[in-house]
């Protein structure tokens, strides 16, 4: 089967929005594809991609040229449709040729071309590009940049492959997870039979909270919940098997090497132990923010400065296996006080426990839970205290109580196209809060951006503002005169040397458009600081 | 009075000082030549309209009780030494450019307009001049437009898909241009096309100008059951009202330029989105610009400052003015009905 048919595959997928249907398009590919392009398909859907083979600076270059337009030309069109893979799809001309090659001999040529040179490069892509249509275009350019969204979920891809392979569903997640690639592993050896030596690092699927929707009240007795406080950093599996650590992200990656502060858990854990918890930011014996922990996101190498300045520890929450045993459906009690003996004869100083309380009543719950800030928490969470841990986002269990967010009035500066759906309309803005500077004169200092928050209507309104309030227009941005202001909500706020402002906030968003403010009303800069705890 | 200035932009509209006449206005005014009959182009509250006869039970349906002169396309008419024609601009029924000259200077504006001929509407005409007034409002390399067969022959085998499944197809269109040119070109031997009352009032006017098939108005009486496997055309709005939970079950889909943008494909509201615009994509816009031979262009909506740039990049004196014209705008919001 040609990469055409994995083309109309994430066609199908795209074009429509129903779970059932998303689920029977996969299942009836599964049917039709080899064994080889099966492993592929799992493996891209689950972000397991052959390392990129060419930069994307190349890659814009080789586009531009082959559709013929100027470099700026491709630049501003990719800002406007917001996807590499997707303009360099739209921008270069159909020639209605086809090819017969297979999704995975397209992703063998693509890891061979890592290692070739730049003009080696260039006619690969550009013969490729020319040989296929709109839709192969797209995704042949997928495998090369970045991963697919298509709105499947893990948990739909394997629904879709137990529904074709009659595997259990949760055995499969469990399969489909850890550190395999297509080349080390078949179809055959992944998804039927048991594989030792992969196990060794193998994850468990993590349980994951939905938000609570109503009152905390509603979930009846306070005595049947355990309580505690929601950390805010990078949710983590950390595996002891065999002598070995081993560090998982919740995005499923292996992130081992990223903690070498984990390294020592091998001494102090007993042999097959798997935690759940979070990876923290632990300054001079304190929590710290996200936003130090970024500076250590997203680093190859973790330099000893950065060792100094951003230590992590692991606030371990759950156990889910112990002594070699998956515990997973042992009720929560009992895996908290299998949790706490691990924890209290682990000497290593990076092994944290995440504390539980008990509260006799859902008002002493949500006083604990206005406290989070200062605790450095964004919140609460709440778990049942007779539940298994389930696998991935099940409702009812476990339930995330997050701290209402922090607000400030705004006054919108600058505004830039928004990206896909919205690409005609003024949707991404900058916005600026009053200062005073060296000459005592008032004026606006960007402090954060934001692209979401408004309804369809409010952007039309708007976006018409903006083109008829216009002052200067650098390529997709525009200045505009300040006359708009908006209540911008945010997460977490910290002092920053990286911000013009000298403060960073965290997934600032629009939280309503406030007609009724003139400019003179918006806040400070001074307002915006005292919001840091 | 310089040549340069035969056209101005001032806060009503077009302006021609020479002839004391407004294009497509968005202030009212006394004096208005119209392109067509689009909300944002044809607006209320100017003391005289002066349209293409097709365009005239077109706007009088929408702004009532009008003073609206028809004329012929390629029929000049001078008004105190400035000659005005109207050419056809193939956006939709009745829709014009307008070619303004005096004393041997060229302008024209083309309101909104496609190259390819939709089968339904007088096709675009080249018309030779100095300064060409355009819209861009799909000027980008990324808008190349597939021809219209294969994108009806998408629509009609998606209505098979459906109507095999049981279903009631819902496209949405707007009930002016959009809507009439879905209308001739699904394949009636598929099933009935129904109408919303909107789509079927606009559609009633349009009858006598172009050949059509035979549509039913969907009322208060019309069963659910019979529906099922046909065709409804609804405009935008009703997407998400309760008119539209009596053709349960049913899938939407709907046409537009900006389909062309996986993002908007994707939108989680509707099944499923055509590529389909009454605008020129990328290659119609230069290809255009090109035939008319103009040295300048004046952008006037969409993308005008990309699409300008790159204009004067490649030997064009092009400028950008503001309008208030829309373009198409993306189907399904809560302002519908209102441009395309
Ligand atoms: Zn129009």
């Amino acid at each position: 089967m040609s990469l055409q048919t994995f083309a109309q595959l994430i066609e199908k997928l795209d074009a429509t929005n129903k779970t059932n249907q998303k689920v029977a398009a996969l299942a009836h590919y599964f049917e039709q594809a080899s064994d080889e392009d099966k492993l592929w398909t799992i493996a891209i859907l689950s972000h397991r991609r052959p390392p990129r083979p060419v930069n994307t600076t190349l890659l814009r270059e080789y586009a531009a040229e082959l559709a013929n337009i100027p470099l700026w030309l491709f630049e501003d069109s990719y800002h406007i449709v917001g996807d590499l893979a997707e303009t360099i799809a739209l921008v270069i001309p159909d020639e209605k040729q086809q090819t017969s090659k297979t999704l995975s001999t397209f992703l063998e040529e693509i890891i061979e071309l890592k290692a070739q040179d730049d003009e080696a490069k260039k006619s690969y892509l550009q013969h490729n590009w020319k040989s296929l249509d709109y839709h192969a275009r797209f995704v042949f350019t997928k495998l090369l940049t970045g991963s697919f969204r298509i709105g499947l979920s893990q948990k739909l891809m394997t629904r879709a492959l137990s529904k074709t392979t009659g595997v259990d569903e949760d055995e499969l997640a469990y399969r489909l997870m850890g550190d395999w690639s297509p080349t080390n592993t078949t179809f055959q050896e992944l998804v039927f039979e048991e594989n030792k030596e992969a196990n060794l690092s193998k994850p468990y699927p993590f349980y994951l909270a939905y938000a609570i929707e109503g009152e905390a009240s509603e979930l009846g007795d306070v005595s049947k919940w355990s309580v505690e406080h929601k950390w805010d950093g990078i949710r983590g599996q950390v595996i002891c098997r065999s002598g070995e650590i081993y560090v998982w992200s919740r995005g499923e990656e292996l992130v081992t090497d990223k903690y070498p502060e984990f390294e020592n858990f091998k001494d102090s854990l007993p042999d097959g132990t798997v935690l759940d918890g979070e990876i923290l930011p632990f300054i001079d014996g304190e929590i710290g923010l996200f936003n130090d922990l970024q500076t250590r996101i997203g680093r190859k190498n973790v330099s000893k400065s950065i060792l100094q300045k951003v230590p992590v520890i692991f606030k371990a929450y759950d156990v889910l296996e112990f002594e070699g045993m998956d515990i997973r459906s042992k009720i929560f009690e009992e895996r908290r006080a299998i949790l706490s003996s691990v924890i209290e004869s682990s000497k290593s100083d990076a092994l944290h426990i995440s504390d539980t309380m008990q509260f006799d009543s859902w008002e002493e719950v949500a006083h604990e839970r206005d406290l989070s800030r200062e605790k450095r928490s964004e919140g609460l969470m709440l778990k049942r205290k007779d539940a298994i841990y389930q696998v991935g986002r099940k409702k009812g269990d476990w339930w995330k109580w997050k701290v209402d967010p922090l607000t400030i009035d705004a006054v919108l500066t600058y505004a830039m196209r928004g990206h896909g759906r919205r690409s005609n309309l003024f949707t991404d803005y900058t916005f600026g809060l009053w200062n005073e500077n060296e000459k005592g004169e008032k004026e606006l200092v960007t402090f954060a951006k934001a692209y979401s928050g408004l309804t369809d209507k409010e952007f039309n309104q708007v976006d018409s503002i903006i083109k008829k309030t216009t002052l200067e227009r650098f390529g997709p941005v525009r200045s505009v005169e300040p006359q708009l202001v908006f209540e911008i909500a945010f997460e977490g706020i910290a002092l920053s040397s990286r911000h013009k402002s000298g403060v960073a906030v965290r997934f600032p968003r629009i939280h309503r458009w406030r007609y009724d403010k003139k400019i003179k009303e918006a806040n400070s800069l001074d307002d915006l600081k005292q919001l840091i705890v | 009075m310089s040549k340069n200035q035969l056209l101005v932009f001032n806060s009503k509209g077009i302006y021609c000082k020479q002839a004391n006449i407004y294009i497509d206005p968005w202030k009212p005014v006394n004096k208005a030549i119209i392109t067509h009959g689009h909300a944002d182009h044809s607006r209320y509250g100017h003391k005289h309209y002066l349209t293409h006869h097709k365009n005239v039970p077109i706007i009088k349906h929408r702004l009532g009780d009008i003073s609206v002169e028809g004329v012929e396309w390629n029929q000049p008419f001078t008004i105190n030494g400035v000659t005005f024609s109207l050419h056809p601009a193939g956006h939709i029924i009745g829709s014009s450019q307008v070619r303004v000259e005096y004393k041997g200077e060229v302008w024209v504006f083309t309101g909104d307009y496609k190259t390819e001929d939709d089968g339904l509407c007088t096709p675009y005409e080249v018309v030779k001049c100095h300064t060409f007034i355009t819209e861009c409002t799909f000027g980008l390399p990324a808008f190349k437009w597939k021809p219209q067969q294969q994108v009806f022959e998408e629509i009609n085998t998606w209505w098979k898909e459906n109507q095999s499944e049981g279903k009631t197809s819902v496209i949405f269109g707007y009930s002016l241009g959009k809507a009439q040119r879905l209308l001739k070109h699904l394949d009636t031997s598929i099933g009935k096309i129904y109408t919303h009352g909107a789509v079927e009032n606009m559609t009633e006017v349009v009858r006598p100008l172009v050949d059509l098939p035979p549509t039913e108005l969907i009322t208060r009486e019309t069963k659910k059951e019979e529906l099922l496997g046909n065709m409804v055309v609804a405009p935008p709005s009703t997407h998400g009202s309760p008119w539209i939970k009596k053709m349960v079950p049913y899938v939407t889909a709907t046409s537009s330029g900006w389909m062309a943008f996986r993002g908007a494909r994707r939108r989680r509201a509707i099944d499923r989105g055509f590529v389909l615009s009454d605008h020129c994509d990328w290659g119609g816009l230069l290809a255009s610009i090109k035939a008319t031979e103009a040295e300048r262009v004046i952008c006037t909506h969409g993308y005008t400052d990309i699409f300008s740039k790159y204009l004067r990049e490649i030997g064009y004196d092009a400028s950008i003015e503001n309008t208030d014209y829309e373009g198409e705008r993306e189907e399904v919001t809560p302002t519908a009905e209102t441009v395309s």
